[in-house]
């Protein structure tokens, strides 16, 4: 994969799949640290301590379709191979807590690449699910900040989904002026 | 320059728009977006089906992402069902032949006999 955004979309497809209902994404761009730090926390079925231990082997899914699970396996390479840390937590019951990090200077650090579409088709992939995405840039001991938080477009849209054509082209607009205010990507 | 301002407004404009529309008929559109479908190029597809679908308004047509259909060498996959429930499944899918898909099937009611899996399976 060649953008950030597929492996985004990839693991954020994870918490969906798990039934979360709402999905903490964050993403810190610390330039100052030379950093990046990307932060998901689901509150889906979690996994057991067994299957924790196993998801990060390439070979492991609970999925019937195949019997390779690659998306965690390939996120994890990904942060080691531009000098971050990768952690997972999780509890039955409660949900899942992923963290990885990388290194913003790291030459394998892919581009996040088009993350407006990518995020878009992540808010509508099932509407019941919130997301609540902060992406922060510090620079120069400075903090800028975007957020986007679905529960709060609901409200606005009440009950009108964000599917509709000139929603959808808020959205998207909404997202890019706002990432391009603080230099996020 | 978007705000949440702006959202309010064009929700308004939406909603009245909205209500002089017709009744679903039920296509439904299904894009496998698993690691193996996005590693082969399903978000441009998905994006494109669902920029088409709000673009012309059909707002009949449901799009949904799953995970592996089964055929990781054949992604990006796309199935259609239509009204009554037959399923039609795309293989090796790009938001070209998306939009062909589109065009020809969901709004033209005509199956894509090219775009079959069965075309590319042994
Ligand atoms: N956020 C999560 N909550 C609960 N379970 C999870 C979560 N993320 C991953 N899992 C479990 O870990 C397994 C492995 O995940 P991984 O993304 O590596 O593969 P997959 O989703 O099964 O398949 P692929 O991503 O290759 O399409 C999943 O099948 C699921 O059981
Ligand atoms: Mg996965």
């Amino acid at each position: 994969m060649n953008e950030l955004s597929l492996y985004l979309l990839d693991i954020m497809q994870n918490s969906i799949k798990a039934k979360a209902t709402l999905i903490n994404l964050d993403i810190i761009k610390n330039i100052d640290e030379d950093k990046l730090t990307i932060k998901i926390v689901d509150n889906g079925c979690g996994m057991s301590e067994e299957v924790l231990s196993k998801v990060l082997s390439p070979f492991y899914t609970t999925r019937t379709t195949r019997k390779v699970g690659l998306g965690l396996p390939l996120f994890k390479e990904l942060s080691e191979l531009c000098e971050g840390s990768f952690k997972i937590e999780s509890k039955v019951g409660v949900g899942t807590t992923l963290t990885a990090t990388f290194r913003l200077n790291n030459i394998d650090l892919p581009p996040f690449g088009n993350w407006v579409d990518t995020f878009y088709i992540l808010v509508i992939n099932d509407e019941d699910v919130d997301i609540k995405y902060t992406h922060k840039v510090i620079k120069n001991n400075e903090t800028k900040e975007f957020v986007f938080d679905t529960i709060e477009i609901k409200n606005i849209l009440d009950g009108m989904s964000i599917k509709d054509f000139s929603l959808m082209q808020w959205a998207k607009d909404y997202i890019k002026n706002g990432l391009e205010e603080i230099d996020a990507i | 320059m978007k705000s949440l301002e702006d959202l309010k407004k064009i929700r308004e404009q939406a909603a009245k728009k909205m209500s002089i529309r017709d009744e679903k008929n039920g296509y439904r559109v299904v894009v496998g977006m698993a690691t193996c479908g996005i590693t082969a190029g399903a978000r441009p597809v998905l994006n494109r089906i669902v920029e088409l679908v709000a673009e012309k308004d059909l707002n009949n047509v449901t799009v949904t992402q799953v995970g592996c259909i089964g055929e990781c060498a054949l992604e990006p996959i796309v199935e259609v069902y239509d009204p009554q429930g037959n399923r039609s499944t795309y293989c090796l899918v790009d938001p070209k032949k998306a939009e062909k898909i589109v065009e020809q099937h969901v709004i033209g009611g005509k199956v894509v006999e090219e775009y079959l899996i069965e075309k590319f399976k042994k």
